[in-house]
């Protein structure tokens, strides 16, 4: 009984502060993408001929964790199959926040496009047979500077 | 932070590649520690960024990085282009963070 009543304030606090998090997460997003708009992102590999001479890699990563409420309705969700909404929002959460890093780098250094965008993606578990806990996105590219 | 030029791109901006000089590459295995595993046990409750780790995982590709470049160094380069990276989990809370590049002369 007791055991019910823990999961049930941990599914309580997941879906209270998770969705609190995340609105807040994609606010801010949208406050830094507009922000750091002026930087143009591309992931073509060939630069045109037009740019001032070097170039520095840039990058940003980001760890993201599911929370309680998300883990135990995925699992439930997976007993049908689908779409897992929940999934989708945390992983874009982390792209967008991923290219939003490696953008405010490239700002830094006074480049104003960056080329060449690559994302990698790595799940972290927690332990070896358990879901994992969260996700890993990087994204990287070339800095560089337009005429 | 790095001594040489890094891009990700086949080329560089404005500078002509002289010679090939082949491939270096720089890994890392990192492990996380236990006051970051109990942080991110109770992040998974609520949700949301694990700084610890974005930071473990950031510094290590730093290091890998790095290793690289001493080995393109040690060849006479003076940049790496086309660098990857790559990641990959050797055990459970262990990962190996690689980067690898074409180490090149520019002129």
């Amino acid at each position: 009984m007791s055991g019910l009543i823990t999961v049930a304030v941990l599914l309580m606090i997941g879906l209270v502060f998770g969705q609190i998090n995340e609105q807040n997460h994609f606010k801010r997003l949208q406050r830094d993408e507009e922000e750091l708009s002026d930087i143009l992102t591309v992931n073509l590999k060939t630069l045109p001929l037009d740019m001032q001479p070097n170039a520095m890699m840039v990058s940003g990563n980001v760890v993201v964790a599911v929370d309680y409420f998300k883990k135990i309705a995925t699992g439930i969700k997976q007993l049908f199959g689908g779409r897992l909404r929940s999934y989708e929002s945390l992983v874009e959460r982390a792209r967008r926040e991923a290219i939003v890093r490696m953008k405010k780098q490239a700002r830094d250094i006074g480049a104003d496009a960056v080329y060449n965008v690559r994302l990698e993606f790595t799940s972290m578990g927690q332990q070896p047979r358990q879901a994992f806990g969260g996700v890993e996105l990087l994204a990287y590219g070339t800095a560089v500077k337009l005429k | 932070m790095f001594d040489l030029i890094l891009t990700n791109t086949e080329t560089v901006p404005g500078r002509e590649i002289v010679r090939h000089l082949g491939l270096v590459q720089g890994s890392t295995v990192r492990a996380k520690h236990v006051g970051r595993d109990i942080m991110a046990g109770l992040k998974n409750i609520v949700g949301g960024e694990l700084k610890g780790y974005t930071e473990l995982l950031s510094d290590a590709r730093e290091e890998a990085t790095r290793r690289m470049c001493e080995e393109a160094k040690v060849m006479g380069a003076n940049a790496v282009v086309n660098v990857r990276f790559s990641t990959s989990s050797v055990t459970a809370g262990a990962s190996e963070l690689y980067a690898y590049g074409t180490a090149v002369i520019l002129s």
